[in-house]
Protein backbone atom coordinates (compact mmCIF):
# COMPACT_ATOMS: atom_id res chain seq x y z
CA UNK A 1 0.00 0.00 0.00
CA UNK A 2 1.35 3.38 -1.02
CA UNK A 3 1.97 5.67 1.91
CA UNK A 4 0.63 9.18 1.28
CA UNK A 5 1.06 10.75 4.70
CA UNK A 6 3.38 9.93 7.58
CA UNK A 7 3.03 10.98 11.19
CA UNK A 8 6.48 11.51 12.65
CA UNK A 9 6.53 10.56 16.32
CA UNK A 10 9.82 12.22 17.16
CA UNK A 11 11.63 15.52 17.37
CA UNK A 12 15.04 17.07 16.76
CA UNK A 13 17.35 16.38 13.89
CA UNK A 14 15.84 12.98 13.04
CA UNK A 15 12.40 14.56 12.58
CA UNK A 16 13.92 17.04 10.13
CA UNK A 17 15.79 14.19 8.43
CA UNK A 18 12.62 12.12 7.92
CA UNK A 19 10.71 15.16 6.59
CA UNK A 20 13.46 15.72 4.01
CA UNK A 21 13.03 12.26 2.49
CA UNK A 22 9.22 12.47 2.64
CA UNK A 23 9.34 15.71 0.66
CA UNK A 24 11.57 14.10 -1.93
CA UNK A 25 9.12 11.22 -2.24
CA UNK A 26 6.04 13.47 -2.31
CA UNK A 27 4.73 12.06 0.97
CA UNK A 28 2.85 14.42 3.31
CA UNK A 29 4.12 14.89 6.86
CA UNK A 30 2.47 15.47 10.21
CA UNK A 31 4.82 16.14 13.09
CA UNK A 32 3.69 15.24 16.59
CA UNK A 33 5.28 17.82 18.88
CA UNK A 34 5.34 18.58 22.56
CA UNK A 35 4.59 22.07 23.84
CA UNK A 36 8.33 22.76 24.05
CA UNK A 37 8.83 21.94 20.37
CA UNK A 38 5.91 23.82 18.83
CA UNK A 39 8.19 26.45 17.32
CA UNK A 40 11.04 24.10 16.42
CA UNK A 41 12.60 23.92 12.96
CA UNK A 42 11.05 20.50 12.24
CA UNK A 43 7.62 21.86 13.24
CA UNK A 44 8.05 24.54 10.60
CA UNK A 45 9.32 22.08 7.99
CA UNK A 46 6.44 19.60 8.38
CA UNK A 47 3.25 20.08 6.37
CA UNK A 48 1.42 20.11 9.69
CA UNK A 49 2.48 20.06 13.32
CA UNK A 50 0.14 19.00 16.08
CA UNK A 51 0.75 19.38 19.76
CA UNK A 52 0.40 16.06 21.58
CA UNK A 53 1.17 17.12 25.13
CA UNK A 54 3.42 18.92 27.61
CA UNK A 55 7.20 19.12 27.32
CA UNK A 56 8.00 16.09 29.46
CA UNK A 57 8.43 13.04 27.20
CA UNK A 58 6.28 10.87 29.48
CA UNK A 59 3.34 13.18 28.82
CA UNK A 60 3.90 13.56 25.08
CA UNK A 61 6.47 11.65 22.98
CA UNK A 62 6.08 8.46 25.01
CA UNK A 63 2.28 8.29 24.92
CA UNK A 64 1.45 5.35 22.67
CA UNK A 65 -2.33 5.88 22.50
CA UNK A 66 -2.00 9.61 21.85
CA UNK A 67 0.46 9.03 18.99
CA UNK A 68 -1.75 6.45 17.30
CA UNK A 69 -4.84 8.61 17.81
CA UNK A 70 -3.00 11.55 16.27
CA UNK A 71 -2.11 9.40 13.24
CA UNK A 72 -5.69 8.25 12.80
CA UNK A 73 -7.10 11.73 13.39
CA UNK A 74 -4.81 13.30 10.80
CA UNK A 75 -5.46 10.50 8.28
CA UNK A 76 -1.83 9.47 8.27
CA UNK A 77 -1.23 6.03 6.75
CA UNK A 78 1.96 5.39 8.69
CA UNK A 79 4.00 6.32 11.75
CA UNK A 80 7.75 6.83 11.62
CA UNK A 81 9.13 6.56 15.16
CA UNK A 82 12.69 7.80 14.46
CA UNK A 83 15.12 6.62 17.15
CA UNK A 84 14.74 6.71 20.93
CA UNK A 85 11.29 7.50 22.41
CA UNK A 86 8.82 4.86 21.15
CA UNK A 87 10.96 3.46 18.34
CA UNK A 88 11.72 0.20 20.12
CA UNK A 89 8.60 -0.13 22.24
CA UNK A 90 6.58 -3.12 21.15
CA UNK A 91 3.25 -1.64 22.38
CA UNK A 92 3.36 1.10 19.71
CA UNK A 93 4.11 -1.39 16.93
CA UNK A 94 1.37 -3.66 18.26
CA UNK A 95 -1.27 -0.90 18.51
CA UNK A 96 -0.39 0.17 14.95
CA UNK A 97 -0.84 -3.43 13.82
CA UNK A 98 -4.30 -3.64 15.42
CA UNK A 99 -5.44 -0.20 14.23
CA UNK A 100 -4.31 -0.62 10.63
CA UNK A 101 -1.64 2.07 10.79
CA UNK A 102 1.65 1.13 9.12
CA UNK A 103 4.52 1.13 11.61
CA UNK A 104 7.72 2.03 9.78
CA UNK A 105 9.93 -0.48 11.52
CA UNK A 106 10.02 -4.13 12.52
CA UNK A 107 7.10 -6.14 13.88
CA UNK A 108 6.22 -5.97 17.58
CA UNK A 109 7.45 -9.56 17.94
CA UNK A 110 10.84 -8.65 16.43
CA UNK A 111 11.18 -5.66 18.77
CA UNK A 112 10.50 -7.94 21.71
CA UNK A 113 12.95 -10.57 20.47
CA UNK A 114 15.86 -8.14 20.37
CA UNK A 115 14.78 -6.03 23.37
CA UNK A 116 15.31 -8.90 25.78
CA UNK A 117 19.08 -9.25 26.00
CA UNK A 118 19.03 -12.92 26.96
CA UNK A 119 16.63 -13.83 24.21
CA UNK A 120 18.74 -11.89 21.69
CA UNK A 121 21.79 -13.81 22.90
CA UNK A 122 19.97 -17.09 22.41
CA UNK A 123 18.89 -16.04 18.89
CA UNK A 124 22.49 -15.11 18.09
CA UNK A 125 23.74 -18.50 19.25
CA UNK A 126 21.05 -20.21 17.20
CA UNK A 127 22.12 -18.20 14.15
CA UNK A 128 25.72 -19.29 14.69
CA UNK A 129 26.74 -15.76 15.62
CA UNK A 130 29.42 -15.64 18.31
CA UNK A 131 28.42 -14.17 21.66
CA UNK A 132 30.62 -13.05 24.53
CA UNK A 133 31.27 -16.09 26.76
CA UNK A 134 28.71 -15.97 29.56
CA UNK A 135 25.05 -16.57 30.15
CA UNK A 136 22.02 -16.35 32.38
CA UNK A 137 22.31 -17.21 36.03
CA UNK A 138 19.44 -18.02 38.35
CA UNK A 139 21.35 -18.34 41.63
CA UNK A 140 24.63 -17.31 43.23
CA UNK A 141 25.95 -20.88 43.05
CA UNK A 142 25.24 -21.01 39.34
CA UNK A 143 26.84 -17.59 38.92
CA UNK A 144 30.01 -18.60 40.73
CA UNK A 145 30.33 -21.81 38.72
CA UNK A 146 29.89 -19.91 35.44
CA UNK A 147 32.24 -17.14 36.55
CA UNK A 148 35.00 -19.68 37.23
CA UNK A 149 34.50 -21.07 33.73
CA UNK A 150 34.61 -17.63 32.01
CA UNK A 151 37.32 -16.20 34.23
CA UNK A 152 37.63 -12.68 35.68
CA UNK A 153 37.26 -9.86 34.96
CA UNK A 154 33.61 -10.13 34.03
CA UNK A 155 30.48 -8.04 33.70
CA UNK A 156 27.15 -8.44 35.44
CA UNK A 157 24.47 -7.10 33.08
CA UNK A 158 20.74 -6.49 33.37
CA UNK A 159 18.56 -8.52 31.02
CA UNK A 160 16.32 -5.52 30.39
CA UNK A 161 19.14 -2.97 30.43
CA UNK A 162 20.98 -1.01 27.80
CA UNK A 163 23.26 1.94 27.31
CA UNK A 164 25.49 0.78 30.13
CA UNK A 165 22.82 1.02 32.78
CA UNK A 166 22.51 -1.80 35.29
CA UNK A 167 26.02 -3.02 34.50
CA UNK A 168 28.73 -3.96 37.04
CA UNK A 169 32.37 -4.80 36.47
CA UNK A 170 33.74 -7.58 38.66
CA UNK A 171 37.55 -7.77 38.90
CA UNK A 172 37.75 -10.73 41.25
CA UNK A 173 35.37 -13.66 41.45
CA UNK A 174 34.93 -13.28 45.23
CA UNK A 175 33.33 -9.86 44.58
CA UNK A 176 30.67 -11.44 42.35
CA UNK A 177 27.87 -12.11 44.90
CA UNK A 178 27.82 -8.48 46.09
CA UNK A 179 27.95 -7.12 42.55
CA UNK A 180 25.12 -9.40 41.48
CA UNK A 181 22.91 -8.26 44.32
CA UNK A 182 23.55 -4.62 43.51
CA UNK A 183 23.02 -5.07 39.75
CA UNK A 184 19.84 -7.02 40.31
CA UNK A 185 18.41 -4.40 42.69
CA UNK A 186 19.31 -1.58 40.30
CA UNK A 187 17.89 -3.40 37.30
CA UNK A 188 14.66 -4.13 39.16
CA UNK A 189 14.25 -0.47 40.01
CA UNK A 190 15.25 0.90 36.60
CA UNK A 191 13.72 -1.61 34.17
CA UNK A 192 11.19 -3.53 36.28
CA UNK A 193 13.17 -6.68 35.54
CA UNK A 194 15.70 -7.86 38.14
CA UNK A 195 17.19 -10.64 35.99
CA UNK A 196 20.92 -10.42 35.35
CA UNK A 197 23.47 -12.37 33.32
CA UNK A 198 27.24 -12.69 33.21
CA UNK A 199 29.64 -11.91 30.40
CA UNK A 200 33.38 -11.94 29.95
CA UNK A 201 34.75 -8.40 30.19
CA UNK A 202 36.65 -7.58 27.03
CA UNK A 203 39.34 -5.15 28.15
CA UNK A 204 40.16 -3.77 24.73
CA UNK A 205 37.20 -3.86 22.43
CA UNK A 206 36.02 -1.91 19.45
CA UNK A 207 32.37 -1.16 18.81
CA UNK A 208 31.65 -2.14 15.22
CA UNK A 209 28.09 -2.41 13.95
CA UNK A 210 26.56 -3.58 10.69
CA UNK A 211 23.65 -1.89 8.93
CA UNK A 212 21.08 -4.32 7.60
CA UNK A 213 17.84 -4.09 5.65
CA UNK A 214 15.30 -6.89 5.68
CA UNK A 215 12.06 -7.45 3.75
CA UNK A 216 10.32 -9.22 6.62
CA UNK A 217 10.25 -12.50 4.73
CA UNK A 218 13.77 -13.70 5.36
CA UNK A 219 15.62 -11.75 2.70
CA UNK A 220 18.33 -9.54 4.24
CA UNK A 221 21.14 -7.42 2.82
CA UNK A 222 23.87 -5.47 4.63
CA UNK A 223 25.19 -1.99 3.89
CA UNK A 224 28.59 -2.36 5.46
CA UNK A 225 29.80 -1.59 8.95
CA UNK A 226 30.32 1.48 11.12
CA UNK A 227 32.99 1.92 13.77
CA UNK A 228 31.53 3.71 16.81
CA UNK A 229 34.33 3.15 19.30
CA UNK A 230 34.73 6.82 20.21
CA UNK A 231 32.28 6.80 23.10
CA UNK A 232 31.90 8.58 26.36
CA UNK A 233 29.98 6.63 28.99
CA UNK A 234 28.46 4.47 26.25
CA UNK A 235 27.34 7.55 24.32
CA UNK A 236 28.76 7.55 20.80
CA UNK A 237 30.48 10.74 19.76
CA UNK A 238 32.22 9.98 16.45
CA UNK A 239 31.28 7.29 13.94
CA UNK A 240 32.86 6.27 10.68
CA UNK A 241 32.68 3.81 7.84
CA UNK A 242 34.45 1.69 6.79
CA UNK A 243 35.89 0.67 10.17
CA UNK A 244 39.63 1.37 10.01
CA UNK A 245 42.26 -1.28 10.55
CA UNK A 246 40.17 -4.45 10.19
CA UNK A 247 41.29 -7.45 8.17
CA UNK A 248 39.14 -8.26 5.15
CA UNK A 249 38.32 -11.64 6.71
CA UNK A 250 37.05 -10.09 9.94
CA UNK A 251 35.06 -7.46 8.04
CA UNK A 252 33.37 -10.06 5.85
CA UNK A 253 32.70 -12.27 8.86
CA UNK A 254 30.99 -9.37 10.66
CA UNK A 255 28.77 -8.64 7.66
CA UNK A 256 27.82 -12.29 7.26
CA UNK A 257 27.06 -12.71 10.98
CA UNK A 258 24.77 -9.63 10.97
CA UNK A 259 22.88 -10.94 7.95
CA UNK A 260 22.50 -14.40 9.55
CA UNK A 261 21.13 -12.86 12.74
CA UNK A 262 18.58 -10.69 10.92
CA UNK A 263 17.61 -13.59 8.65
CA UNK A 264 16.88 -15.76 11.64
CA UNK A 265 14.33 -13.17 12.83
CA UNK A 266 12.99 -12.56 9.28
CA UNK A 267 13.74 -9.00 10.20
CA UNK A 268 11.69 -6.24 8.57
CA UNK A 269 13.10 -2.81 7.77
CA UNK A 270 16.34 -1.10 8.76
CA UNK A 271 18.27 -2.42 11.73
CA UNK A 272 21.74 -2.51 13.16
CA UNK A 273 23.58 -5.47 14.62
CA UNK A 274 26.23 -4.35 17.10
CA UNK A 275 29.41 -6.27 17.75
CA UNK A 276 32.32 -6.02 20.12
CA UNK A 277 35.58 -6.66 18.30
CA UNK A 278 38.07 -8.20 20.72
CA UNK A 279 41.40 -6.79 19.64
CA UNK A 280 43.53 -9.16 21.69
CA UNK A 281 41.90 -12.27 20.25
CA UNK A 282 41.05 -10.86 16.80
CA UNK A 283 37.54 -12.18 17.45
CA UNK A 284 34.10 -10.58 17.57
CA UNK A 285 31.00 -11.06 19.66
CA UNK A 286 27.35 -10.12 19.21
CA UNK A 287 26.30 -7.28 21.52
CA UNK A 288 22.73 -6.41 20.55
CA UNK A 289 20.48 -5.46 17.71
CA UNK A 290 18.94 -2.00 17.40
CA UNK A 291 15.56 -2.35 15.76
CA UNK A 292 15.35 1.17 14.31
CA UNK A 293 17.18 3.77 12.29
CA UNK A 294 20.42 4.77 14.03
CA UNK A 295 21.67 8.26 14.81
CA UNK A 296 24.81 7.51 12.80
CA UNK A 297 23.05 6.20 9.65
CA UNK A 298 24.29 9.13 7.48
CA UNK A 299 27.85 7.78 7.22
CA UNK A 300 26.45 4.64 5.59
CA UNK A 301 24.31 6.77 3.29
CA UNK A 302 27.35 8.84 2.35
CA UNK A 303 29.44 5.91 1.13
CA UNK A 304 26.65 3.78 -0.39
CA UNK A 305 24.44 6.54 -1.82
CA UNK A 306 21.39 4.74 -0.38
CA UNK A 307 18.69 6.80 1.38
CA UNK A 308 17.95 4.53 4.33
CA UNK A 309 14.77 6.38 5.32
CA UNK A 310 13.44 5.91 1.77
CA UNK A 311 14.25 2.19 1.97
CA UNK A 312 12.50 1.95 5.35
CA UNK A 313 9.41 3.50 3.77
CA UNK A 314 9.58 1.19 0.75
CA UNK A 315 9.75 -1.90 2.97
CA UNK A 316 6.87 -0.54 5.08
CA UNK A 317 4.82 -0.10 1.90
CA UNK A 318 5.33 -3.79 1.20
CA UNK A 319 7.64 -3.26 -1.74
CA UNK A 320 10.23 -5.57 -0.25
CA UNK A 321 13.89 -4.88 -0.84
CA UNK A 322 14.52 -2.76 -3.90
CA UNK A 323 18.24 -3.40 -3.67
CA UNK A 324 20.18 -6.62 -4.07
CA UNK A 325 23.42 -7.18 -2.17
CA UNK A 326 25.33 -6.67 -5.43
CA UNK A 327 23.76 -3.18 -5.78
CA UNK A 328 25.47 -2.05 -2.59
CA UNK A 329 28.84 -0.54 -3.39
CA UNK A 330 30.76 1.47 -0.90
CA UNK A 331 32.80 4.41 -2.14
CA UNK A 332 35.33 6.31 -0.06
CA UNK A 333 35.24 7.04 3.67
CA UNK A 334 32.74 8.95 5.81
CA UNK A 335 33.05 10.27 9.37
CA UNK A 336 30.40 11.86 11.57
CA UNK A 337 30.72 14.09 14.62
CA UNK A 338 27.79 14.57 16.97
CA UNK A 339 27.54 18.19 17.99
CA UNK A 340 25.99 18.31 21.45
CA UNK A 341 24.98 21.23 23.63
CA UNK A 342 27.24 20.18 26.48
CA UNK A 343 30.27 21.63 28.13
CA UNK A 344 33.47 19.59 27.70
CA UNK A 345 35.20 21.72 30.32
CA UNK A 346 32.60 20.91 32.98
CA UNK A 347 32.20 17.15 32.76
CA UNK A 348 30.02 17.46 29.65
CA UNK A 349 27.11 18.89 31.56
CA UNK A 350 24.17 19.77 29.31
CA UNK A 351 23.92 23.37 28.21
CA UNK A 352 20.31 23.94 27.17
CA UNK A 353 19.08 27.39 26.24
CA UNK A 354 18.65 29.67 23.33
CA UNK A 355 21.01 29.47 20.36
CA UNK A 356 21.82 33.02 19.35
CA UNK A 357 23.72 32.21 16.23
CA UNK A 358 24.04 28.92 14.39
CA UNK A 359 26.15 28.87 11.29
CA UNK A 360 26.66 25.35 9.92
CA UNK A 361 29.36 24.37 7.44
CA UNK A 362 28.76 23.69 3.76
CA UNK A 363 30.98 22.46 0.99
CA UNK A 364 31.86 19.45 -1.09
CA UNK A 365 31.42 16.19 0.78
CA UNK A 366 29.88 17.89 3.82
CA UNK A 367 26.42 17.05 5.13
CA UNK A 368 24.81 18.53 8.21
CA UNK A 369 21.71 17.00 9.78
CA UNK A 370 20.33 19.49 12.27
CA UNK A 371 17.24 21.01 13.84
CA UNK A 372 19.01 24.10 15.10
CA UNK A 373 19.02 27.51 13.44
CA UNK A 374 19.79 30.94 14.85
CA UNK A 375 17.19 31.63 17.54
CA UNK A 376 16.34 27.94 18.15
CA UNK A 377 15.81 26.74 21.66
CA UNK A 378 17.34 23.64 23.16
CA UNK A 379 14.80 22.57 25.78
CA UNK A 380 16.19 20.89 28.89
CA UNK A 381 13.77 17.94 28.61
CA UNK A 382 15.47 16.06 25.80
CA UNK A 383 18.92 14.93 24.63
CA UNK A 384 21.49 17.57 23.80
CA UNK A 385 22.13 16.55 20.18
CA UNK A 386 22.18 19.69 18.06
CA UNK A 387 23.54 18.38 14.79
CA UNK A 388 25.57 15.75 13.05
CA UNK A 389 28.33 16.91 10.77
CA UNK A 390 29.28 14.28 8.22
CA UNK A 391 32.30 14.44 5.92
CA UNK A 392 32.74 12.13 2.94
CA UNK A 393 35.86 11.87 0.79
CA UNK A 394 37.86 9.36 -1.25
CA UNK A 395 39.84 8.11 1.74
CA UNK A 396 40.08 8.48 5.52
CA UNK A 397 42.78 11.19 5.66
CA UNK A 398 40.82 13.31 3.18
CA UNK A 399 37.58 12.79 5.11
CA UNK A 400 39.33 13.77 8.36
CA UNK A 401 40.68 16.89 6.71
CA UNK A 402 37.24 17.86 5.41
CA UNK A 403 35.61 17.22 8.78
CA UNK A 404 38.24 19.26 10.66
CA UNK A 405 37.71 22.18 8.30
CA UNK A 406 33.94 21.89 8.58
CA UNK A 407 34.13 21.97 12.37
CA UNK A 408 36.46 24.95 12.29
CA UNK A 409 33.89 26.68 10.07
CA UNK A 410 30.98 26.04 12.43
CA UNK A 411 29.86 28.90 14.62
CA UNK A 412 27.46 28.48 17.52
CA UNK A 413 26.81 31.14 20.14
CA UNK A 414 24.39 31.26 23.06
CA UNK A 415 24.95 27.68 24.24
CA UNK A 416 28.14 25.77 25.01
CA UNK A 417 28.94 22.97 22.58
CA UNK A 418 31.42 20.11 22.37
CA UNK A 419 32.92 21.41 19.09
CA UNK A 420 36.27 22.15 20.72
CA UNK A 421 36.40 18.57 21.99
CA UNK A 422 35.83 17.26 18.47
CA UNK A 423 38.64 19.46 17.18
CA UNK A 424 40.89 17.94 19.80
CA UNK A 425 40.01 14.34 18.94
CA UNK A 426 40.31 14.86 15.19
CA UNK A 427 43.87 16.10 15.58
CA UNK A 428 44.90 13.50 18.16
CA UNK A 429 47.52 11.05 16.74
CA UNK A 430 45.92 7.80 17.93
CA UNK A 431 42.54 8.71 16.49
CA UNK A 432 44.19 9.85 13.27
CA UNK A 433 45.95 6.51 13.03
CA UNK A 434 42.55 4.79 13.28
CA UNK A 435 41.16 1.77 15.08
CA UNK A 436 40.93 3.08 18.67
CA UNK A 437 38.98 1.02 21.22
CA UNK A 438 36.02 2.03 23.39
CA UNK A 439 38.33 3.00 26.25
CA UNK A 440 39.98 5.65 24.10
CA UNK A 441 38.02 8.73 25.22
CA UNK A 442 38.29 7.90 28.91
CA UNK A 443 42.06 7.55 28.50
CA UNK A 444 42.24 10.79 26.57
CA UNK A 445 40.41 12.54 29.42
CA UNK A 446 42.77 11.03 32.01
CA UNK A 447 46.08 11.59 30.28
CA UNK A 448 45.31 14.40 27.90
CA UNK B 1 8.66 32.41 25.22
CA UNK B 2 10.70 35.07 26.91
CA UNK B 3 14.29 36.04 27.44
CA UNK B 4 15.70 35.26 30.83
CA UNK B 5 17.95 37.64 32.74
CA UNK B 6 20.86 35.33 31.88
CA UNK B 7 20.02 35.54 28.17
CA UNK B 8 20.03 39.32 28.35
CA UNK B 9 23.33 39.31 30.24
CA UNK B 10 24.85 37.09 27.56
CA UNK B 11 23.61 39.37 24.77
CA UNK B 12 25.03 42.37 26.61
CA UNK B 13 28.36 40.62 26.90
CA UNK B 14 28.36 39.91 23.16
CA UNK B 15 27.56 43.54 22.39
CA UNK B 16 30.33 44.73 24.65
CA UNK B 17 32.83 42.52 22.82
CA UNK B 18 31.62 43.62 19.42
CA UNK B 19 32.40 46.75 17.48
CA UNK B 20 28.76 47.85 17.44
CA UNK B 21 27.20 50.54 19.58
CA UNK B 22 23.61 49.49 19.28
CA UNK B 23 21.71 46.23 19.01
CA UNK B 24 18.03 45.67 18.38
CA UNK B 25 16.64 42.18 18.64
CA UNK B 26 13.06 41.33 17.76
CA UNK B 27 11.78 37.83 18.24
CA UNK B 28 8.73 35.95 19.38
CA UNK B 29 6.86 38.89 20.79
CA UNK B 30 9.89 40.51 22.40
CA UNK B 31 11.81 43.56 21.36
CA UNK B 32 15.15 44.12 23.04
CA UNK B 33 17.14 47.29 22.40
CA UNK B 34 20.67 47.64 23.73
CA UNK B 35 22.89 50.66 23.38
CA UNK B 36 26.48 50.97 24.44
CA UNK B 37 26.84 54.09 26.54
CA UNK B 38 29.17 55.85 28.94
CA UNK B 39 28.50 55.54 32.66
CA UNK B 40 27.10 59.04 32.98
CA UNK B 41 24.57 58.45 30.26
CA UNK B 42 23.64 55.11 31.71
CA UNK B 43 22.74 56.61 35.07
CA UNK B 44 20.63 59.26 33.37
CA UNK B 45 17.98 58.25 30.95
CA UNK B 46 19.83 55.96 28.57
CA UNK B 47 20.20 52.67 30.39
CA UNK B 48 22.24 49.93 28.78
CA UNK B 49 19.18 47.74 28.78
CA UNK B 50 16.80 50.23 27.33
CA UNK B 51 13.68 48.17 27.52
CA UNK B 52 12.21 44.77 26.99
CA UNK B 53 8.97 45.86 25.41
CA UNK B 54 6.47 43.29 24.36
CA UNK B 55 5.48 43.93 20.77
CA UNK B 56 2.12 42.84 19.47
CA UNK B 57 2.09 39.06 19.76
CA UNK B 58 2.15 37.27 16.44
CA UNK B 59 -0.72 34.89 15.97
CA UNK B 60 0.56 31.34 16.20
CA UNK B 61 0.46 29.48 12.92
CA UNK B 62 -1.19 26.48 14.46
CA UNK B 63 -3.70 28.30 16.64
CA UNK B 64 -7.18 27.93 15.30
CA UNK B 65 -8.16 31.37 16.58
CA UNK B 66 -6.33 34.29 18.12
CA UNK B 67 -6.41 34.67 21.89
CA UNK B 68 -9.38 36.73 23.03
CA UNK B 69 -8.64 40.36 23.66
CA UNK B 70 -11.61 40.69 26.03
CA UNK B 71 -10.29 40.23 29.59
CA UNK B 72 -13.67 38.89 30.67
CA UNK B 73 -13.43 35.98 28.29
CA UNK B 74 -11.57 32.91 29.44
CA UNK B 75 -10.44 30.04 27.22
CA UNK B 76 -11.16 26.45 28.12
CA UNK B 77 -8.38 24.48 26.45
CA UNK B 78 -7.98 20.82 25.57
CA UNK B 79 -6.01 19.07 28.33
CA UNK B 80 -4.87 16.45 25.82
CA UNK B 81 -4.90 15.56 22.14
CA UNK B 82 -7.92 13.57 20.98
CA UNK B 83 -11.30 13.64 19.31
CA UNK B 84 -13.62 16.36 20.60
CA UNK B 85 -17.21 15.41 21.40
CA UNK B 86 -19.87 17.84 22.53
CA UNK B 87 -22.27 15.21 23.83
CA UNK B 88 -21.93 12.08 25.99
CA UNK B 89 -23.03 9.79 23.14
CA UNK B 90 -24.16 10.09 19.52
CA UNK B 91 -27.63 11.62 19.31
CA UNK B 92 -27.65 12.84 22.91
CA UNK B 93 -28.01 16.56 23.62
CA UNK B 94 -24.74 18.48 23.97
CA UNK B 95 -23.23 19.04 27.41
CA UNK B 96 -23.46 22.80 26.87
CA UNK B 97 -24.64 25.26 24.25
CA UNK B 98 -23.62 28.87 23.71
CA UNK B 99 -25.34 30.90 26.40
CA UNK B 100 -25.28 28.13 29.00
CA UNK B 101 -24.14 29.01 32.50
CA UNK B 102 -21.26 26.84 33.72
CA UNK B 103 -19.57 26.25 37.07
CA UNK B 104 -15.93 25.22 37.52
CA UNK B 105 -16.83 21.55 37.63
CA UNK B 106 -19.41 21.53 34.82
CA UNK B 107 -18.53 18.93 32.18
CA UNK B 108 -18.40 20.76 28.87
CA UNK B 109 -17.00 18.14 26.49
CA UNK B 110 -15.40 14.73 26.06
CA UNK B 111 -12.04 14.10 24.47
CA UNK B 112 -11.58 10.57 23.25
CA UNK B 113 -8.15 8.97 22.93
CA UNK B 114 -8.19 5.46 21.47
CA UNK B 115 -11.69 4.78 22.83
CA UNK B 116 -10.85 6.17 26.24
CA UNK B 117 -13.22 9.01 27.14
CA UNK B 118 -11.79 11.95 29.08
CA UNK B 119 -14.20 14.53 30.45
CA UNK B 120 -13.33 18.18 30.17
CA UNK B 121 -14.57 20.53 32.86
CA UNK B 122 -15.07 24.27 32.45
CA UNK B 123 -12.65 25.20 35.24
CA UNK B 124 -14.26 28.63 35.32
CA UNK B 125 -17.59 30.11 36.23
CA UNK B 126 -19.60 32.05 33.65
CA UNK B 127 -21.59 31.93 30.47
CA UNK B 128 -20.44 30.02 27.38
CA UNK B 129 -19.71 32.61 24.70
CA UNK B 130 -18.32 30.40 21.97
CA UNK B 131 -17.67 26.74 21.15
CA UNK B 132 -14.84 26.43 18.65
CA UNK B 133 -14.16 22.90 17.32
CA UNK B 134 -16.86 21.03 15.45
CA UNK B 135 -18.18 17.83 17.00
CA UNK B 136 -15.87 14.91 16.18
CA UNK B 137 -12.85 17.06 15.26
CA UNK B 138 -9.30 16.18 16.27
CA UNK B 139 -8.10 18.73 18.81
CA UNK B 140 -4.53 19.34 19.86
CA UNK B 141 -3.19 19.54 23.36
CA UNK B 142 -3.78 23.14 24.46
CA UNK B 143 -6.26 23.99 21.69
CA UNK B 144 -9.07 26.36 22.67
CA UNK B 145 -12.38 24.52 22.97
CA UNK B 146 -14.71 27.09 24.51
CA UNK B 147 -14.71 30.71 25.53
CA UNK B 148 -16.53 31.55 28.74
CA UNK B 149 -17.60 35.04 29.73
CA UNK B 150 -16.85 35.50 33.42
Amino acid sequence: MAIRRILIANRGEIAARIIRTCRKLGIGTVLATSEADRDSVPARLADRAICIGPARPGESYLKVETIVHAALGTKSDAIHPGYGFLSERAPLARLCESEGVIFIGPTAAQIEAVGDKLRARAEAEAADVPVVPGGAVASQEEALALARKIGAPLLVKAVGGGGGRGMKLVQQIEDLPAAMQLASAEAGAAFGDARVYLERFVASGRHVEVQVLGDGAGHVIHLGERDCSVQRRYQKLIEETPAPDLTDELRSALHAAAVRFAQRLSYRGAGTVEFLVDRARDAFYFLEMNARIQVEHPVTEAVTGVDLIAEQIAVAEGMGLRLAQSDIRSRGHAIECRVNAEDPDHDFRPSPGKVLEASWPTGEGIRVDTHIASGSRIPPFYDSLMAKIIAHADDRPAALERLSRAIAGTRITGVVTNLSFHTRILSEPRFRAGGVDTGYLAELARHG
Amino acid sequence: MSLTAADVAEIMRLLEQSSFDELTLEMEGIKLSLRRGVAAERSENAPAVAAITPVAPKAKDDAKAPAPADPNLQDVVAPLLGTFYRSPKPGAPPFVEVGAVVEEDTVVAIIEVMKLMNTVRAGVRGKVAEILPTDGALVEHGETLLRVRK
